[in-house]
């Protein structure tokens, strides 16, 4: 085998790739013009095409071509969609076309599976906010919600610790937080949004194109929601994912406890400003540590076992 | 029954592949079925219900797992985390064989997740034997790779898309998975006799059949697995039986899924073919 041939079949899958990457034209077909590179200047779509592609007796070379690119296209923006969908509530549908679109283009996908597309689009808006327009704040807020829902979907789980467990702990001891659990601290009650927007998407037509009423009515839903910061728990309980709030003495704990600090650590430095009385603090830390166990968000942490 | 080492000396029967909608009637109902095919890519996840799912599942079901993202004709090498996750599933379903398709979808770390044409070389089919057998010493299952739809062809192409399966499979040393609705579909579209293709296989390496419904457009086909098997799938289907012997036959339907015991019959249409089994069925 020869180096030149073995680059011919990277060169053919490198322009294959390239072609079927760039946007479809608005009519949703393929991009009439290369982009240019590095000085080269952008060429006829049709001459890109022939260069590699046969044309058969009722389709042209760009014809054939433009097949497999509506397909990644629609794939992959119905994926964003689908993963997403409180974000295009938040945004409405022709942004949300526009930012998958600009996010694709600069994020393409670098895992096998589709599970992972959106794992960049978080970064992705606060690095690009324009494509939110005026829903900024609460499109970075929901982005974040819909990526930690997925994580929770199906994040690891360890073996859970009970209450009867935690009877045993001192105040040297650790604790491991499962995987799945995934602690935001949001600028909007975006977990509201949601809850909506799974509801809605029950009662749509799943074969219909057009913009479902629900989406319209979330739309204005979204319009009308104001700052109120909160702190959230993403959790899945017997195959379910659930919003938790959580106070923010509830998310520092939880997030100390997962940095590996100790028990008496964390709790130390979560009321160490704290105006509430020592029997007070007793009593939270009580009832949540019971609420986590039954909740099984508890687990040893992995790095003691190992 | 081509019982052979490249689908584990199994005897399967007709399988359904396992979906979503059906989960629900599958656990509750508990259908008699010779043996499910899931799609790898949904399980090789850290937890969660589809894992949980599929526990369920391989306790009262056999189950052989179908691949969407090996890519094995991609130029790179795969991918080594990809690789990890799938051998834990493959200990996990103690799937008899394992399949994916004879194409690529990813190129420099990116992935465009289709299951796009392979040039037809030599050079190609190099490259994609190479990738199977890293994948096969790493899962250590045997691999069937099967034929795809496809829509366009490449002017270097040096052979035809049957010669090209040939050549990658014994270069590889692997098995095949055959669907005969890919043949049908690339044949309408690439203008070529679907039974030359038939008759080119090689039966010893033949350890799984595909049948699937797809759409007719103006100008060509497209394999959208969202309708019944069409007659003339069926006819191939028929030759495919008398050529390689009864063979382990897996119906895929993935859009506009229908109630599972429609999906189910369909499926069932397969043993009118299997000599052994048309007389129970």
């Amino acid at each position: 085998m020869t180096a030149a041939k073995v680059q011919n079949l990277r060169q053919i899958q490198r322009r294959m790739a390239a072609v079927l990457m760039m946007p479809l034209t608005r009519s949703g077909h393929i991009a009439h013009r290369t982009t240019a590179i590095k000085g080269k200047p952008a060429k006829s779509m049709a001459a890109e095409a022939a260069a590699f592609i046969k044309p058969n007796s009722r389709l042209t070379s760009l014809e054939r071509l433009d097949i497999y690119s509506r397909s990644y296209w629609f794939r992959l923006i119905g994926s964003i969609r689908e993963d997403f969908p409180g974000l295009l509530a938040a945004v409405g549908s022709t942004a949300f076309e526009r930012l998958s679109q600009a996010y694709l283009v600069e994020c393409p996908s670098q895992s096998f599976t589709l599970r992972n597309l959106g794992s960049r689009l978080p970064a992705w808006l606060r690095r690009n906010p324009r494509y939110a327009g005026t829903a900024l704040g609460l499109a970075l807020d929901m982005v974040r919600l819909e990526w930690a829902h997925i994580e929770a979907f199906d994040g690891g789980a360890h073996k859970t610790l009970g209450s009867e467990d935690l009877i045993h702990l001192a105040e040297g001891s650790s604790l491991g937080i499962q995987p799945h659990l995934q602690l935001l601290a949001l600028k909007f009650p975006v977990d509201e949004l949601r809850i909506l927007v799974n509801r809605a998407s029950s009662d749509d037509d799943p074969e219909s194109n057009s913009v479902p009423h629900s989406t319209r009515r979330l739309m204005r839903r979204a319009a009308q929601l104001r700052p109120t910061p909160i702190f959230a728990a993403v959790h899945r309980f017997d195959s379910n994912v659930y919003y938790r709030r959580i106070a923010f003495e509830e998310y520092s704990l939880l997030n100390a406890l997962r940095q590996g600090q100790s028990i008496g650590e964390a709790v130390g430095k979560v009321f160490a400003r704290s105006p509430e009385p020592l029997d007070r603090q007793c009593s939270l830390l009580k009832s949540w540590f019971a609420a986590w166990a039954e909740l099984g968000w508890l687990c040893q942490r992995q790095e003691e076992i190992k | 029954m081509p019982v052979n080492r490249f689908n584990g000396h199994k005897d399967y029967g007709i399988g359904v592949g396992l979906r979503v909608p059906h989960y629900n009637h599958i656990l509750e109902r508990k259908p008699v079925v010779d043996w499910f095919e899931i799609i790898s890519e949904n399980y090789m996840v850290d937890g969660g219900p589809p894992l949980a799912t599929l526990d369920r599942i391989l306790e009262q079901y056999k189950v052989v797992q179908h691949g969407v993202s090996m890519y094995f004709g991609s130029v790179d090498p795969p991918d080594r985390e990809q690789l990890k996750r799938l051998k834990a599933l493959v200990r996990r379903t103690k799937t008899p064989w394992f399949t994916d398709h004879l194409c690529w979808g990813s190129v420099d770390g990116r992935y465009t997740h289709d299951l796009l044409p392979m040039p037809y070389t030599i050079e190609a089919a190099r490259i994609t034997a190479r990738n199977i057998r890293q994948v096969e010493d790493f899962i250590e299952v045997p691999i069937a790779v099967e034929n795809v739809s496809s829509y366009a062809e490449f002017h270097v192409s040096e052979m035809t898309e049957w010669e090209f399966l040939n050549e990658v499979v014994e270069r590889a040393d692997c098995g095949i998975l055959l669907d005969v609705n890919n043949i049908y579909v690339s044949s309408r579209n690439h203008e070529f006799n679907p039974f030359d293709y038939l008759n080119a296989v090689d039966p010893a390496r033949v350890a799984q059949i595909h049948i699937a419904g797809h759409s007719k457009f103006e100008k060509y086909i497209l394999d959208t697995h969202d309708h019944p098997v069409i007659d003339p799938v069926w006819r191939l289907y028929g030759h495919a039986i008398e050529r390689f012997g009864p063979t382990a036959t897996l119906l895929e339907w993935d859009d506009r899924i229908p109630p599972f015991e429609e999906v189910h019959a369909e499926a069932r249409k397969a043993a009118r073919y299997m000599p052994q089994q048309a007389k129970v069925a």
